[in-house]
């Protein structure tokens, strides 16, 4: 097994995709004081509408359209509930992540009769990056990734610049940390909130379609399998910020990669399942211990 | 971790309005639940209609399937774990902490209930026992180590326990696949636990057994817990706020701990009980897989965590999810459809915030 070649880095990268789709969304509703954790359930549904746009059309790229759309509209629930209904989040989230659920595994009943997993003959999954093939390095780490996981790099330096850099990231930073003050200052918090949590929707739904027509090209039921908790650990981790939660999902993509090639030697299959999850918590645990040494230190 | 958002209702516009008999009506406090599971069953309806299935054929199958005299005892056996479950849930929602790692506990009370059940060298009652015992501690234990998570590292409970749930299934399904399996059967299942580790059945009851009665003990543990003691007065006091309740000198800590290794416990027990019950094995995924986790989960919300509505709101959910099996025969309806009416019931839950708004809006202008 050797994991220092780039075709490891290539594994990293198709396993953190989605998580950092996901965690993005979720980091962007945290900078506006929304605690996002229907993520799993967002991503869900993404996955099985990009699934089924794909099937009718023939076209991986009406899947990921749908897969957008539908999920943004999916989130209303939670952009509508939360924010402005003062719905408490947590529950909603609850019930939005099991709604997922539901509805995919009876959507798959009900329109393909098939139970637990769909993959028809000729589901097209999303093209790959073969024009970059030929380019040294570049065309083994991203040459057979979808154009989605260029896309969701670029995304996290992107907002990362954003959040920092710009007038209408500066406010919606102020609507989380203070709404009083920025609804005082001509910000309309509310509207602030609702379009984050709209947006992490569609980041999310993007996030599903890289998982069922990126990293594999078929649904199945709870495909998810925690990834969008994993997302919500990784915000925390990264405090919010979409550069380090970047850096937190590369960080899973590892873990999961280094479990795929670990099974490939023979290790058993549940210690590849478990160990995003141990990593996840170790790091998360070790990060708060080191933050709760530093506030002690402040305090005396 | 960010605060979470709201609204103050003062910002938002009152209605004009005299009384009227709908104001009246939805200032009844039993609105909310009943309305909830009301919504549930219409949005059910829809998603039936709008995939080509009768749902009122839907719905007789669902009430057939569970309350049919010949299938009341199984219905009475699901109704047992799912009571569990709710309480897996209820009790560190009664302080405002949400416990969702309930099928990682599950799986790790099952099978340190089924290694106790094979290996240990105990007589008659004493192993049955000794193994829900330990599958209890294990799981308690387990449960636990999210309390200081949450109190000392301020990592929610939410999250805690959603992480660490994975890793106890994993390790449950990896012990069944390769340490503990039943050679020759060629499925990953543990052999079947001797006659002495079987819990006791009720009279010629074939599903139910005295598994029902330990969870009914619990619950009423709960609810006198809840209700005549001091730690009970601490939780809830926690739950209405957390800043009245510390202020007030309540150990969060002490208490949260408390509360997740009870939670722990009851759901250590329910997993003994389904391996100490026919088949007598534990089976990788077997534990899981009929959703009484989240069976449980809406339960517990419907009831707001208090024991003595619990009863009544299992009831309901354990009707949906045994007659959901019976709707998918009889009217061939995907039983997942048991899990979107459990979604929707919460989701109407949570929104109940609206009608409150309103209720508040009615009483400052009445």
């Amino acid at each position: 097994m050797n994991v220092l070649e780039w075709g490891f880095v290539a594994a990293v990268l198709t396993a953190t995709t989605p998580v950092l789709l996901a965690a993005l969304g979720g980091a962007l509703c945290a900078q506006a004081g929304v605690f996002n954790i229907a993520l799993e359930g967002q991503m869900l549904w993404g996955a099985f509408a990009a699934v089924v746009g794909s099937h009718y059309s023939g076209n991986a790229w009406v899947g990921v359209g749908l897969a957008l759309v539908s999920t943004a509209v999916f989130s209303a629930i939670l952009a509508v509930g939360s924010p402005r209904w003062a719905a408490d989040p947590i529950i909603l989230a609850i019930g939005i992540n099991l709604l997922a659920v539901g509805l995919t595994g009876y959507g798959i009943r009900v329109l393909f009769d098939v139970s637990g997993t769909f993959s028809p003959d000729g589901l097209q999954g999303l093209d790959r990056m073969s024009f970059l093939s030929d380019v040294p390095v570049l065309g083994t780490v991203l040459g057979r990734q979808s154009p989605l996981v260029l896309l969701a790099i670029l995304l996290a330096l992107g907002l990362a610049f954003w959040v920092n850099r710009s007038a209408t990231g500066l406010r919606l930073r102020g609507v989380g940390e203070h709404p009083e003050a920025a609804g005082s200052l001509g910000v309309d918090v509310q509207k602030y909130r609702t379009t984050v949590v709209l947006a992490a929707g569609g980041l999310c739904g993007l996030a599903g379609a890289q998982l069922s027509l990126g990293n594999v090209t078929v649904f199945t039921e709870n495909m998810t399998a925690g990834r969008g908790w994993i997302a919500v650990a990784a915000v925390m981790l990264a405090a919010n910020r979409p550069a380090w939660v970047l850096a937190a999902c590369l960080g899973f993509g590892a873990a999961e990669a280094f479990g795929f090639r670990l099974q490939g030697v023979g290790a058993p299959q549940q210690l590849a399942d478990a160990a995003p999850y141990i990593v996840t918590l170790v790091v998360l645990v070790a990060t708060r211990l080191r933050w709760l040494r530093r506030t002690r230190e402040v305090a005396v | 971790m960010t605060g979470t958002a709201t609204t103050d209702p003062a910002t938002e516009p009152a209605p004009a309005g005299r009384p009227s008999l709908l104001r009246t009506a939805v200032r009844h406090p039993a609105l909310v639940p009943v309305g909830a599971v009301v919504v549930a069953v219409l949005v059910g309806a829809v998603v039936m209609l709008a995939s080509g299935i009768d749902p009122i054929r839907a719905y007789t199958a669902v009430i057939e399937g569970a309350l049919a005299t010949d299938n009341l005892d199984y219905t009475l056996s699901v109704f047992a774990l799912i009571c569990g479950m709710a309480l897996v849930f209820a009790i560190p929602l009664r302080m405002g902490e949400y416990n969702l790692g309930g099928n990682g506990q599950v799986v790790l009370g099952g099978i340190t209930a089924a290694a106790v059940g094979l290996y240990a060298p105990l007589p008659g009652v004493l192993l049955v026992a000794v193994a829900i015992l330990a599958g209890a501690a294990a799981a308690a234990v387990f449960a636990a180590i999210s309390a200081p998570l949450s109190e000392r590292l301020r990592i929610p409970v939410i999250i805690s326990t959603l992480l660490l749930s994975p890793i106890a299934v994993a390790f449950g399904s990896y012990l069944v696949r390769f340490r503990m399996t039943d050679t020759g059967s060629g499925v990953s299942q543990t052999p079947r636990l001797p006659d002495a580790a079987h819990l006791g059945s009720l009279g010629d009851l074939r599903y139910a057994n005295v598994g029902l009665i330990l969870v009914l003990l619990a619950l009423l543990a709960f609810w006198l817990v809840d209700s005549r003691t001091a730690v009970g007065y601490e939780l809830r006091t926690l739950g209405a706020s957390r800043r009245f309740g510390a202020y007030g000198g309540v150990h969060i800590g002490r208490l949260n701990l408390g509360a997740m290794a009870a939670a722990g416990a009851v759901a250590g027990l329910v997993g003994a009980i389904m391996v100490l019950s026919p088949p007598y094995r534990f089976i990788d995924g077997a534990l899981t897989a009929p959703g009484y986790t989240f069976a449980g989960v809406a339960a517990a919300l419907l009831a707001g965590g208090r024991p003595a509505l619990l009863p009544l709101t299992v009831a309901v959910f354990t009707i949906l999810q045994v007659g959901g099996s019976g709707m998918e025969r009889d009217a061939d309806v995907p039983r997942q459809l048991s899990d979107v009416l459990q979604a929707v019931v919460i989701i109407v839950l949570a929104l109940r915030t609206v009608v409150e708004a309103r209720r508040a809006r009615a009483g400052r202008s009445g």
